[in-house]
């Protein structure tokens, strides 16, 4: 009884397969974490204006959806928490709204943050009027060159 | 024969009693956990009972949800089947899940009747107009599961009115994958399912099902004050879902068909709840299955639980 001659071929198509999913994989977790989030808003969306910036009841409404759904990464004080973003450093307080926007929408799916579509588009542009109200922290959580998180 | 086929019968019913009853102090453990933990939330997806939008669970929250089906088939027994969700958010494009299902029927028996396990990935990792999603599923249920998470082939009312003791024993094994589209508009949450099901234990064609789903916050802005009643925590939408056939007869023909709206209201830092009345479409449909649904995510569940025990 001979073996069936077609068994090797069979398991290197099927390792093929996995080594290009593989680095399909690879290729797009990469592309997820660049590190670089802001520069990949697109231009139309960078330009984009917060309907609500500075006006005190959506801050106060932005402050209440940021307790219920960002609190727990990024602190209550919005400085992060176990290695999460701090939204109070430069980085993100300069950050144009729309670009902030664009990250709440779409998220980094890679590099941990979720996509925020699920909220209606006017209450993300309430909790970027909190985010923007909290202003930069002074102190060793906002440091010049922000940490690697913050960037993605 | 009778005697030996009693005996059979009502040792699967005290095993299923047993079942159920563990599943149901698990159920009550878990709900307790959920009460008393400090960090739990509203979860912020479509309100939708068959259908998947393409909203994934956050990254490291656990959802644990109850959901139960009631209907009353034309020729049988009423049924309440219920179904314990377990979804967790694995990575921010990658969202797993076991659900564990059981059921009661009227004059009949309560029992388990499986499990399901799936996944759902997000292949492209930024917001489009339409946002695919892949769900792969491996079912272990058997012909008394009354869950009807969702419909495929030739699914019809009569399926339900079989006994317990028939139903029990006939355990199915199979995959299904589903492509998921959906949209986020205006606040309009469009999703479109496509079921492709393919039972592994059985020489039987893959079998075709589709949900479609629309659906929208009562409200698109936050309230500044706390609020329980306000529009914001509420959404509405439309479900329309059934049998596509299967492989040998793809099509309407034979196949049973719900239509239904539902509606969905978030507790702040508390449970949704959601209901929806689902309506058979034709003689092959039951006539009104009631939905109800509560859910409680817990956020960063793992990260806190990583802390406790260090």
């Amino acid at each position: 009884m001979r073996p069936r001659p077609n068994f090797p071929r069979k398991r290197n198509a099927a390792h093929r397969v996995l080594y290009v999913a593989a680095g399909v994989f690879a290729v797009l977790i990469c592309m997820g974490a660049d590190g670089s989030w802001l520069k990949h808003v697109p231009e139309k969306d960078r330009q984009r204006v917060n309907p609500y910036a500075g006006q005190p009841a959506a801050i106060q409404a932005g402050s209440r959806v940021f307790a219920d759904h960002c609190a727990k990464c990024h602190g209550a004080d919005a400085l992060g928490l176990d290695k999460r973003p701090n939204l109070r450093s430069d980085r993100v307080q300069h950050a144009a709204d729309g670009e902030i926007a664009w990250l709440l929408k779409n998220g980094s799916l890679a590099a941990g943050m979720p996509s925020w579509s699920e909220l209606p588009e006017p209450t993300r542009w309430q909790v970027i009027a909190y985010v923007k109200s909290l202003g930069p922290s002074a102190g060793p959580q906002n440091p010049a060159t922000p940490p690697k998180e913050e960037t993605r | 024969m009778t005697g030996k086929f009693d005996l059979t019968w009502s040792w699967r019913a005290t095993e299923g009693m047993l079942l159920v009853r563990r599943f149901l102090a698990g159920l009550f453990c878990l709900s307790a956990v959920a009460v008393c933990a400090p960090h739990q939330t509203a979860a912020q997806e479509p309100p939708y009972f068959v259908a998947y939008s393409h909203a994934l669970e956050e990254p490291d929250n656990l959802e644990v949800a109850m959901k139960t089906t009631t209907a009353t088939p034309q020729y049988g027994n009423r049924f309440n089947s219920g179904t314990l969700e377990i979804e967790y958010g694995a990575k921010g494009w990658l969202t797993t899940e076991l659900y564990l299902s059981g059921q009661t029927t009227s004059n009949d028996s309560t029992l388990f009747t499986g499990f399901r396990f799936e996944n759902r990935f997000r292949p492209l990792l930024r917001e489009h107009f339409i946002n695919p999603v892949l769900y792969v599923e491996y079912e272990d249920t058997n012909f008394a599961d009354r869950s009807l998470l969702e419909i495929t082939g030739h699914a019809t009312a009569s399926d339900y009115t079989v006994p317990n003791a028939i139903g029990h024993p006939q355990v199915e094994r199979s995959i299904e994958t589903k492509l998921i589209l959906s949209s986020n508009v205006r606040g309009w949450n469009l999703s479109e399912n496509f079921i492709a099901e393919k039972a592994l234990n059985e020489h039987e064609a893959w079998e075709f099902g589709y949900a479609l789903g629309v659906s929208r916050p009562l409200s698109l802005v936050a309230s500044a004050k706390s609020c329980v009643l306000c529009r914001e925590n509420f959404a509405a939408g439309l479900e329309l879902y059934g049998g596509l056939g299967d492989a040998n007869g793809f099509g309407w023909h034979a196949t049973s068909q719900y239509l239904g709206p539902t509606l969905a209201f978030t507790i702040r830092k508390g449970p949704t709840l959601m209901f929806s009345p689902n309506v058979g479409l034709n003689d092959n449909s039951l006539g009104v299955i009631y939905r109800f649904k509560v859910s409680y995510e817990f956020q960063q569940f793992f990260r806190d639980l990583h802390k406790a025990v260090r």
